[in-house]
């Protein structure tokens, strides 16, 4: 999909959607997701009021780039808080006593230096939403696309399961579902013949949320992760991307992935 | 059975064919042999219908496959069209489901004409099913 023939939305919409996120990023940062913004009021239960999908007519604007960014000096070992809000969210049930079978959005990596072994970190890997996505190159039937605010979805209607896309992603992150799927959240529509991945919770995002996963590490205390927007030099994550040395994973392909890490 | 009927007609003489007409008539007319139309059943019959239903019968296909392009390539949410929306109010009160039975909304029809539904291979074909991360504030 060309950027040309993106409908941009308004830009109320932008703003609106930037604020909240910035005001609860910033909420987040300065009291771990527990602000009592008026007795018996918490900002998670003002975010749910707030998850209503806004008007029709409102399209993905090219004008935001959602990306994340993981402080790995943060991400406690042996958690996987993440993990499981993932799961939960998009209804991903890794409990079907075949580990192997299940689709696997995010993941969490435990690293050790070779060199001595006194440093060990932890990290969750999931679809990086590379700005040039190599799913996209390689897909023969146009089913897997980027959206104009850079997220990278498969459109599971084309998509006919022949996992070229899972080959071509160098960060492992798609799954493929092979056996059919029952329980779906509405929401997040999934089925047996496609490949998934990391949505970056699109449908939260589409509502004014940020992802689970990172909804869950800033309620667990950890902090590790950071969601926003890329484009928005106000924004929480463009400022720490711009004063902090962050990587991306990988960077030797110049994918530009949307996930930037720090402390790897 | 009518139609074979009149093709058949060119080949006989007129009072043959007309004893012929009445003999298969008499067979035709019991519905029997026929499948039963369909009831459908509103189960929560609401005031959010988008079209009458001679227009969404004809063209709920078309309409659900032009949104889709909009919802998930460009982002456009809370549209006029929606699957989830038709859900909403046509799952059945006793099962929540549009699918499972001949009496379910969706099944009905789709087991009338023969034509598979594969929508609900992977939405939800129940109402009450959104899921959250969980996370307690």
């Amino acid at each position: 999909m060309s950027e040309e023939n993106t409908p941009e939305a308004p830009a109320t919409q932008d703003l609106s959607r930037r604020a909240f996120l910035g005001v609860s990023a910033s909420a987040a940062a300065a009291a771990a997701g527990f602000v009592a913004l008026a007795p018996g009021v918490k900002l998670m239960e003002l975010a749910h009021a707030q998850s209503a999908y806004p008007a029709a007519g409102q399209f993905a604007s090219s004008k935001i780039r959602w990306g994340m960014l993981i402080d790995t000096t943060k991400c406690a070992t042996g958690c996987s808080d993440c993990v499981t809000a993932c799961n939960t969210e998009n209804a991903i049930e890794p409990g079907s006593g075949r580990p192997a079978q299940s689709s696997q959005w995010i993941r969490k990596i435990e690293l050790k230096e070779q060199a001595g072994g006194h440093r060990e970190l932890s990290l969750p890997m999931m679809c990086q939403h590379c700005a040039n996505p190599p799913c996209v190159d390689v897909c023969p039937t146009g089913a897997s696309f980027k959206r104009a605010d850079g997220i990278v979805l498969v459109d599971r209607h084309i998509c006919i399961g022949c996992r070229y896309c899972m080959m071509a992603c160098p960060y492992q992150a798609r799954s493929f579902v092979d056996e059919p799927l029952h329980d779906q959240n509405p929401e997040v529509p999934r089925g047996q013949g496609c490949v998934e991945a990391c949505t970056l919770c699109v449908q939260r995002i589409d509502r004014g949320l940020g992802p689970a996963c990172v909804e869950a590490c800033t309620q667990a205390g950890h902090g590790a992760m950071l969601f926003g927007d890329l484009n928005d030099p106000a924004g929480e994550i463009a400022k720490r991307i711009a004063t902090t040395a962050s990587s991306q994973v990988r960077a030797d392909l110049r994918l530009d992935p949307g996930v930037r890490y720090q402390g790897i | 059975m009518l139609r074979r009927v009149s093709r058949w007609f060119r080949w006989f003489t007129p009072p043959i064919a007309l004893a012929a007409f009445a003999a298969l008539a008499a067979f035709a007319t019991p519905a029997a042999a026929e499948v039963p139309k369909p009831e459908i059943v509103i189960a929560n019959p609401g005031s959010k219908c988008i079209a009458s239903p001679e227009v969404m019968r004809r063209t709920h296909m078309t309409m659900l496959l032009h949104q889709r392009e909009k919802t998930l390539r460009l982002g456009e949410r809370g549209a006029k069209v929606s699957l989830e929306g038709c859900i909403e109010c046509h799952a059945s009160k006793t099962t929540g489901s549009v699918l499972g039975t001949d009496q379910n909304f969706c099944q009905t029809c789709h087991a009338y004409v023969a034509v598979k539904v594969d929508c609900f291979d992977c939405h939800q074909p129940k109402t009450g099913m959104v899921k959250t991360t969980g996370i307690k504030p």
